[in-house]
């Protein structure tokens, strides 16, 4: 097919590099600087989708970020599959593959359409709301079926081979848009030194100049962009970002740039580069000349396709050489609406009448009209159009001077084209995202960006600016002012103001909605919103039916809600809700815009953070080891420790049984490096340890090893560890492993915030250490063969002691601690001598059996014990006493130490408190699972008296029977009670409450 | 994102170094066994939440780990004011002053 509206010349395509291209399966070939829409465009192709509710036949109707309906799912394999993009700002490049995606099953068959045209009658605003909520069991059947139909597009079933990445940036000025406001602003502020970065969304600067015949300081526009492009391109405190929407304008001047590096080459990113970068952005200041968007006028049948803003028009003819029909009626409520005519013209192509709004026009566009013979209708208005696949002509008549309703008689006229000009809305979004709301001009008819609530500028168009010679002042002036706002000098008596030819407008019409011979509600469709499919009529049945606010409104509508963001539709929207009211639209207000500006892909926004680099890792010494033994790891926070070692053939539970009896049987190895170390100095740091702790510290001698818990100022555990006393002035405190960050900033809080007179000082020595720990009756034989510089006799070397010394000849601190109630050791050595030192204790090893277990064992074996985990069998609402450790409280210390005061509130003191105790089982061979809920009797009605939940449960091969611990109310004086657990299945597990220590109550196997 | 100037490292830093610890300059009662159970419940659950200026309490977690204190508006997020433990704001919260 050939490219039937294409021109001979002009444009700033290059005819010389044909690129083909595939849409919905078939081959097109376009040119090198075309977008996707200019090139369908070019090739005649009028359909790109169909509506999300009716169904009906869209085209495209913009040329840039704010196009509705051209909405295309692109990719050439299944992994490089991106929903969403818009033909408008995609480029074209070889090989390109297209779907549309607002027609399932497709665009030319038109479905929902063929199913009686049931769908508009169906789906009346406030649809969703109405019939999806109920039944709500449905709600899955039609979500799927809505989505479907609604051309959301789909993601990827494959991975994204493609690399994006993430940059920071420092900016003084940060300037956003490249038109002429931004370039203006641009080349002041860098003319001051400050460092500058402009962004724009588009492939090349100049934004409306490019299509523009406009002459600046006496040369053409187009011109005057590539010399000020090539000025900034040579400083080097300018960073030029193009294919860069600026998405988001956050906190403290922080804004996210998405820019797009290799979408414009190929399906994939080219071999080594990235495809995609969002630019973290910390600007001092901020120029916004984010332009301004057109608003299309709203008429019966006005998703026609055919029917465009007039300024698209204008843009494929002159940039992209592309006259998207044959005979055009122009629909204008402004001079700016007749450029499109007079490039039609220009391009040779056929008009049929320039419908003006107004009454009276009479400005220098007017004029213009005369000269060009033109058929000029005033004071009248295109009240519909005709057409099946696309526009066949348009129906017109005159209206009243406000234009809220028809006087004349209606006519017909044949075109193929309708463009409308409704005016401008400036791009106040990015403004929008930093809180500051939108005001109203009534001078313009628009909502400009409120007072900056950032340090933040803007000029030109946003600003409501739209006469070329103004945006350029502005845009100098604006930028000369950040630079100085951010320390730069610049003469604001010299400052050089690009001039352009000032033209006379004849004051534009306000018009939002254009009235028809029929009420609206009986009228064709008139769109507001193309993407959502949101009609006039819909608007008005909103505020009938009492949605008086416009955000509740918007959400009864949808209006706003596609991915678009209602760019095009909003502010007609809103002042069609506000006239149904017989509101001002300054009092009807508008809704808030929020990031992102565009749609930003999911690779974007991940960057470099997946797979190996989602999150930082970490591995002890021993890993390596691990991995070579087989072991199976599990996450503990950033930790990967070894959860157990299983051998080949064995299962999980297999592995477990074995690893258990070992090391109550001869003697087991664990990895504990990862625990959370604190070291602890300072004058007053046995002071703090007894504030911190609810146990006494006053007493613990150098040498020795003390168990404490640690509460909140509301009595409740939250960590535990051991900590050694090294000197008078010197401990090591150890932290559950995901808890050691905490308590140190813990530790720090209370330090810095309410004792800054106790000296003392903490810091982390986790890493520094590698931890071994070796458990059980030959554990003590084993270390010997080691170590010839400690005494480990059992009465040389007391439970709960440390000594330094050395193992395999490296320096360790050996601590005489037990988690398992096993004879154990503790070794730490330096990290870096960690895997040496595991390696030398399984050389000497293997006549022990020495076998080395993971977390898994770890847990089975302190449960046998009924030794808590911190975080496991607590969960922030449990005291000491409730876990029947009031050993472990020491209430006659002199200081109210932290969670005194909050474990004698009332609550915490009361009886029938969740308490933890041992739970059995009846049939020894079920492990209750863990989080069952406890009741007394499980034939109650529902919902049943629950009395606590399983925190911990095993089966122990040691004890060959499961065991289990838990919460139940009163639990402590219930021992021996029968207590039943519910399951999802339906079954009932009985169990016997009873001590949590299943296994040497009287702790003699730790004592030899 | 915030920008935050730490006073202790003397530099503004992004959000993602520090961690919020909620409102500023509440003191640990000094003698908490002499605290009412009232008293020791407003102490550990009652905060301000205020539209307008707050004091908080911050730490520059993965930096210098220091708690320091801003005054900061809710409504548009701007810090008026960082200030070291022991110092008392120079922007007041009340607005009649
Ligand atoms: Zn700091």
């Amino acid at each position: 097919m050939t490219q039937k509206n294409r021109l001979q010349s002009g444009g700033r395509i290059d005819r010389t590099r044909p690129l083909p291209f595939e849409y919905n399966g078939k081959r097109y070939t376009g040119f090198a600087g075309d977008t996707l829409a200019s090139a369908l465009l070019a090739n005649g192709v009028d359909l790109v989708g169909r509506s999300f509710k009716y169904s009906r036949p869209r085209g495209i109707v913009a040329a840039g970020a704010d196009e509705p309906n051209a909405i295309m799912q692109l990719g050439a394999s299944e992994a490089t599959q991106v929903p969403n993009v818009r033909a408008t700002q995609q480029e074209l490049y070889e090989g390109l593959v297209a779907h549309s995606t607002n027609g399932w099953p497709s665009t030319e068959f038109d479905l929902m359409g063929y199913l009686g045209k049931v769908g508009g009658r169906m789906m009346p605003p406030g649809f969703y709301y109405k019939t999806f909520m109920y039944p709500q069991a449905m709600w899955d059947t039609y979500e799927k079926y809505i989505r479907k139909a609604a051309g959301l597009g789909r993601s990827p079933l494959e991975n994204d081979p493609d690399r994006y990445d993430h940059v920071n940036q420092h900016a003084d000025v940060m300037v956003v848009g490249g038109g002429p406001s931004g370039l203006s602003a641009a080349l002041v502020a860098a003319r001051s030194g400050a460092r500058v970065i402009l962004a724009d969304e588009q492939a090349e600067f100049g934004g409306m100049l490019l299509h523009s015949d406009e002459q600046i300081d006496g040369v053409a526009a187009v011109e005057w962009v590539a010399d000020r492009v090539r000025a900034l391109g040579e400083m080097d405190n300018v960073l030029l970002l193009p294919r860069s929407t600026v998405n988001g304008y956050h906190d403290h001047n922080f804004l996210t740039i998405h820019q797009r590096l290799s979408d414009h080459l190929s399906d994939r990113a080219p071999q080594g580069q990235v495809r995609q970068r969002i630019h973290r952005v910390r600007a001092r200041w901020v120029v916004l000349a984010s332009g301004a968007i057109e608003r299309p006028l709203v008429y019966g049948n006005n998703d026609l396709p055919g029917c465009m803003l007039a300024s698209a028009v204008s843009t494929y003819i002159k940039r992209y050489a592309v006259v998207p029909g044959q005979r055009l009626v122009l629909m204008t409520t402004n001079d700016y609406g007749y450029r499109a005519a007079f490039d039609w013209q220009d391009a040779g192509h056929a008009i049929a009448a320039i419908v003006d709004t107004r009454t009276n026009p009479d400005g220098e566009a007017v004029s213009m009209v005369r000269d060009r013979g033109l058929n000029l209708i005033t004071g009248a208005a295109v009240i519909e159009v005709t057409g099946g696949n696309r526009v066949s002509g348009v129906v017109i008549a005159d209206i009243d001077e406000g234009g809220g309703r028809v006087t004349g008689k209606p006519y017909s006229l044949a075109c193929d084209t309708v463009a409308s000009a409704g005016g401008w809305s400036p791009t106040v979004h990015l403004s929008c995202h930093t809180g500051s709301r939108p005001e109203w001009r009534d001078d313009i008819a628009a909502f400009v960006p409120g007072k900056g609530v950032q340090q933040q500028l803007v000029a030109g168009a946003v600003n409501g600016s739209y006469a070329l010679a103004a945006c350029l002042e502005e845009g100098a002036r604006q930028g000369a002012q950040a630079a100085i706002n951010a320390g730069f000098e610049v003469d604001l008596e010299q400052l050089p103001i690009p001039s352009a030819r000032n033209v006379e407008e004849w004051p534009a019409m306000p018009l939002f909605h254009v009235p028809h011979t029929k009420p609206t509600s009986r009228a064709p469709k008139q769109f507001v919103d193309y993407q959502t499919d949101v009609t006039a009529a819909a608007v008005e049945l909103a505020t009938r039916e009492g949605f008086e606010s416009i955000e509740h409104v918007k959400r009864y509508t949808a209006m706003g809600f596609g991915t678009d963001q209602g760019k095009l539709g909003n502010i007609n929207g809103m002042a069609i809700a506000a006239k149904s009211m017989n509101k001002s639209i300054p009092e009807t207000g508008t809704t808030i815009f929020r990031p992102n500006y565009t749609p930003v892909t999911f690779g974007a926004i991940a960057g470099r953070h997946c797979n190996e680099l989602f999150d930082p890792k970490r591995l002890t010494a021993m890993h390596g080891w691990h991995q070579q033994h087989g072991a199976k790891f599990e996450d503990v926070g950033q930790w990967k420790r070894a959860w157990y070692f299983p051998q080949p053939g064995e299962s999980m539970r297999q592995a477990l049984d074995r690893e258990c009896r070992a090391t109550r049987e001869s003697v087991g190895i664990m990895d504990a490096s990862t625990l959370g170390k604190i070291d602890i100095q300072g004058r007053d740091a046995r002071e703090f340890l007894g504030r911190v702790y609810s146990n006494a510290w006053a007493k613990l001698g150098v040498g020795k090893c003390r168990y404490g818990l640690m509460c909140g100022e509301d009595g409740m555990v939250f960590d535990d560890g051991v900590t050694s006393c090294l000197a008078e002035d010197h401990f090591l405190m150890t932290t559950t492993t995901g808890g050691a960050a905490h308590v140190l900033e813990w530790l720090e809080l209370y330090h810095q915030t309410e004792w800054p007179e106790l000296e003392v000082y903490f810091n982390t020595v986790t890493d520094h250490w590698a931890t071994m720990s070796i458990a059980g009756p030959r554990s003590r034989e084993l270390l010997a063969e080691l170590t010839d510089d400690i005494d480990l006799g059992r009465d040389a070397f007391n439970f709960m002691e440390w000594r330094s010394g050395t193992v395999a000849g490296v320096p360790a601190r050996i601590f005489r601690i037990s988690f398992t109630g096993e004879l154990s050791f503790e070794i730490n050595v330096q990290a870096n001598y960690g895997l040496y030192v595991w390696e030398k204790l399984f050389e000497h090893g293997k006549k022990y059996n020495l076998t080395p277990y993971g977390t898994e064992t770890m847990h089975i074996l302190r449960a046998e014990k009924g030794f808590i985990i911190a975080g496991q069998d607590t969960d922030g609402s449990v005291t000491p006493l409730d876990l029947g450790m009031g050993w472990c409280v020491a209430n006659q210390k002199p200081f109210s130490y932290i969670g005194k005061r909050g474990m004698a509130r009332e609550d915490c003191v009361k009886p029938q408190r969740k308490q933890l105790v041992g739970l059995k089982s009846r049939d020894p061979q079920v492990v209750i699972p863990e989080g069952s809920q406890a009741v007394d009797d499980p034939n109650q009605p529902l919902p049943m008296r629950m009395l606590g939940h399983v925190t911990s449960s095993y089966y122990s091969a040691n004890l060959e029977r499961s065991i289990a611990m838990g919460f139940v109310r009163g639990g402590h004086d219930r021992m021996g009670d029968t207590v039943y657990y519910p399951q999802a299945d339906g079954t009932v597990i009985e169990a016997e409450i009873c001590s949590p220590i299943f296994l040497d109550p009287k702790g003699e196997r730790q004592n030899v | 994102m915030f920008h935050i100037y730490c006073p202790y490292c003397e530099e503004h830093r992004e959000e993602e170094e520090f961690h919020a610890k909620g409102q500023a300059h509440i003191a640990r009662p000094p003698a908490p066994d002499d605290c009412s159970d009232r008293e020791w419940g407003e102490f550990l659950y009652f905060r301000d939440n205020p539209r307008g200026l707050h004091h908080e309490l911050w730490v520059h977690a993965a930096g210098c780990r220091k708690f320091f204190n801003i005054t900061r508006d809710t409504q548009t997020y701007e810090i008026r004011e960082t200030y070291k433990i022991g110092d008392q704001p120079a922007v007041s919260t009340n607005p009649d002053q």
